[in-house]
């Protein structure tokens, strides 16, 4: 009885340990000053790295806006061909359907790399190669998978008979979409609008191929800061691409907990 | 208020190759209050959506007040349907719920203000415009939907068995609530169930469906009491059936005796005569249908006059509420009695059931 308690409290403690481990690590080293290898803590405290990445030369706040508006392009550009592709999907008669939705995979479904190194090829001929715009594309086709999937289903779990009920009213069909489908299918919607952000925020290798030199994003300065050993300038850019994230779990606490988890209970 | 009259004629409806509804009729005058009677299946509510346009019709023609309505969207019918799962939108309140189809009306804030409360005063919902309508009973929920129907002043009510989904006891009440605002408002209206009280209490005609067809097409009393066919008797409750051979005339109904039941010569109804209800000449092998609640239980060796008697034994006994119920096994069918006395399991009797409560069909093969 004792014993498993005990156990209980290792396994627990463990886990504590690997999440939270690296994150405490990456705290430590955003805020030490000089940290040496016989040092168990930092040997000394500061702020002068935070300095250094917010500095209006440091590229730092440059790389910032660039994936805030590649991201935010990213889910609008998603947004635009998942809501009518998720819409048809859902509700119309479509032949090949599960074909359809097995396409939007296939770009997973090939090692990345190849794929990334012909798109580049592609995007220098057209030049969208070093623009936002290139970027911005090689993301949505990674979201996409994501946005049409979730869009689907969310469209999907609006009862028809709720649609039926306005055009019974008097309500067209583009007004019914508006004003019934897509405010029930919203919470979904909005979810993977966010779950786009979030994957679009995160991503390095399209990016590194299409836009590097010209567009640098917060990964890509990441990779560049570990890779030339300076560990404070890579945690305090970690710790800025955590924040969309830690906002993202808030948010479904908050707003999709109750609506969405309700609806999928029937 | 706008009274609207309705007319099905010939209509089909097809999903994919199988047919559901063959070259349907129908014809509902204004004001009047039509329910479409039948087991699950039948087509009932493929008529309704057909009448709604929410299914397209293979063939035939649906007017209302002489305006084909065959081919126009659900939305530019002008009709108001409450759903059987009530469909409210549950991203609104009970107010945005009722208000929506005055919005698309153009009706202005003051105006949709005023008719809500007007809605909601009808349906004793006063005080709960602002609730959302996820947080109402299920009661609430169907009155809301019937609000929202009611709302905009359809030229017909569409009812797609609203009250299946509230419990028994409400139900009773509800009934009587929508057929009074119905006569109220001279709304006309049609209403799908498979429940024959239902259809009973609240319609002034009945049309009874089987197989994608309308079998009889009359008033409540009608239909119950002259079923035009052994399908419509059983499904009106006269579901105790005898085969027996029977012979008839202008006058009466010869039946030869059997193993279960006696010889009997019977009046046959005409004009205001009560008797056997026959809707064509019997030569031969039939079916005699009757209800429990109109035949009685007689002691083993009595007679009773113009009445047919079948002998058996008390099987079961209950007591539903006012009456007691028997199931007496006659050979080895069993038929369900009502009689006010109280009998003991194993008693022989005889199972007495006047003229006028028999409906007699020829046999068509299976009871």
């Amino acid at each position: 009885m004792k014993l498993g308690w005990i156990i209980r409290g290792v396994l627990l403690g463990a886990l504590a340990v690997a999440v939270f481990g690296p994150l405490v690590n990456m705290l430590l080293w955003a805020v030490a000053e000089r940290w040496y290898f016989p040092a168990k803590l930092p040997i000394e405290y500061g702020f002068s790295y935070w300095e250094r990445v917010f500095r209006p030369r440091g590229n730092a706040m440059e790389s910032l806006f660039n994936s805030v508006v590649i991201a935010g392009g990213t889910v609008a550009l998603c947004l635009a061909v998942a809501l009518p592709a998720g819409y048809a999907l859902a509700r119309l008669r479509l032949p090949l359907r599960s074909l359809i939705l097995l396409a939007f995979l296939l770009p997973q479904a090939v090692p990345n790399l190849a794929v990334y190194i012909n798109v580049a090829r592609i995007f220098y001929s057209l030049g969208l190669n070093g623009t936002i715009a290139g970027v911005v594309l090689v993301h949505t086709v990674h979201g996409l998978l994501f946005a049409v999937w979730i869009t689907t289903a969310a469209f999907a779990a609006v009862d028809r008979e709720l649609e039926q009920a306005a055009r019974n009213m008097g309500a067209g069909p583009l007004r019914t979409f508006f004003t019934v489908t897509l405010p029930l299918a919203a919470p979904g919607i909005l979810a993977s609008a966010i779950f786009v952000f979030l994957e679009s925020l995160d991503e390095f290798t399209g990016t590194y191929f299409v836009g590097v030199p010209d567009v640098m994003t917060l990964p890509l300065l990441l990779y560049n800061a570990s890779a030339g050993g300076n560990y404070q300038i890579a945690s305090i850019t970690a710790l800025i691409l955590l924040i969309p994230s830690i906002g993202f779990m808030l948010f479904v606490e908050r707003f999709l907990r109750a609506d969405v988890l309700a609806k999928m209970g029937g | 208020m706008r009274s609207a009259s309705l007319d099905v004629e010939r209509v089909a409806i097809r999903y994919g190759a199988t047919p559901v509804l063959h070259d349907v009729s129908l014809t509902v005058a204004p004001g009047q209050f039509v329910a479409l009677l039948g087991a699950s299946g039948c087509g009932k509510t493929s008529l309704l959506r057909a009448i709604s346009g929410f299914v397209r019709v293979a063939s035939g023609r649906i007017t209302v007040s002489g305006e084909d309505i065959t081919n126009l969207p659900p939305e530019r019918r002008d009709m108001a349907m409450v759903f059987q799962s009530y469909a409210l939108w549950p991203h609104m309140t009970v107010a945005g719920n009722i208000g929506y189809g005055l919005k698309l009306r153009r009706v202005n804030r003051a105006g949709r203000a005023k008719r809500i409360a007007e809605v909601l005063r009808l349906l004793g919902l006063d005080g709960l415009a602002d609730r959302p309508v996820t947080e109402l009973s299920g009661g609430q929920r169907q009155r809301v939907a019937l609000g929202r129907a009611l709302a905009i002043n359809p030229r017909i009510l569409l009812l797609d068995e609203p009250l299946s989904n509230l419990d028994a006891r409400i139900r009773q009440t509800v009934r009587h609530e929508i057929k009074a605002l119905q006569k109220e408002l001279g709304i006309t209206a049609v209403h799908v169930t498979h429940d024959r009280e239902e259809a009973m209490v609240m319609a002034d005609r009945i049309a009874v469906m089987n197989a994608g067809r309308i079998v009889q097409f009359g008033t409540p009393a009608g239909v119950y009491n002259r079923p035009n066919s052994a399908f419509v008797a059983t499904f009106l409750g006269a579901d105790n059936v005898v085969a027996l051979d029977a012979h008839s005339d202008e006058q009466t109904v010869r039946i030869a005796a059997a193993t279960d039941h006696d010889a009997a010569t019977l009046h046959r109804a005409n004009g205001a005569g009560a008797g056997v209800h026959l809707v064509e000449t019997l030569n031969g092998s039939a079916q005699a249908h009757f209800r429990a609640a109109s035949a009685r239980l007689i002691g083993a060796g009595d007679a009773a006059p113009d009445a047919l008697v079948l002998r058996g034994r008390i099987a079961q006994c209950s007591y539903p509420g006012g009456v007691f119920r028997y199931a007496i096994a006659v050979g080895s069918q069993q038929f369900m009695v009502d009689d006010a006395r109280e009998r003991v399991p194993g008693e022989a009797v005889g199972i007495a059931v006047p003229a006028q409560a028999l409906h007699i069909f020829p046999a068509s093969g299976h009871a």
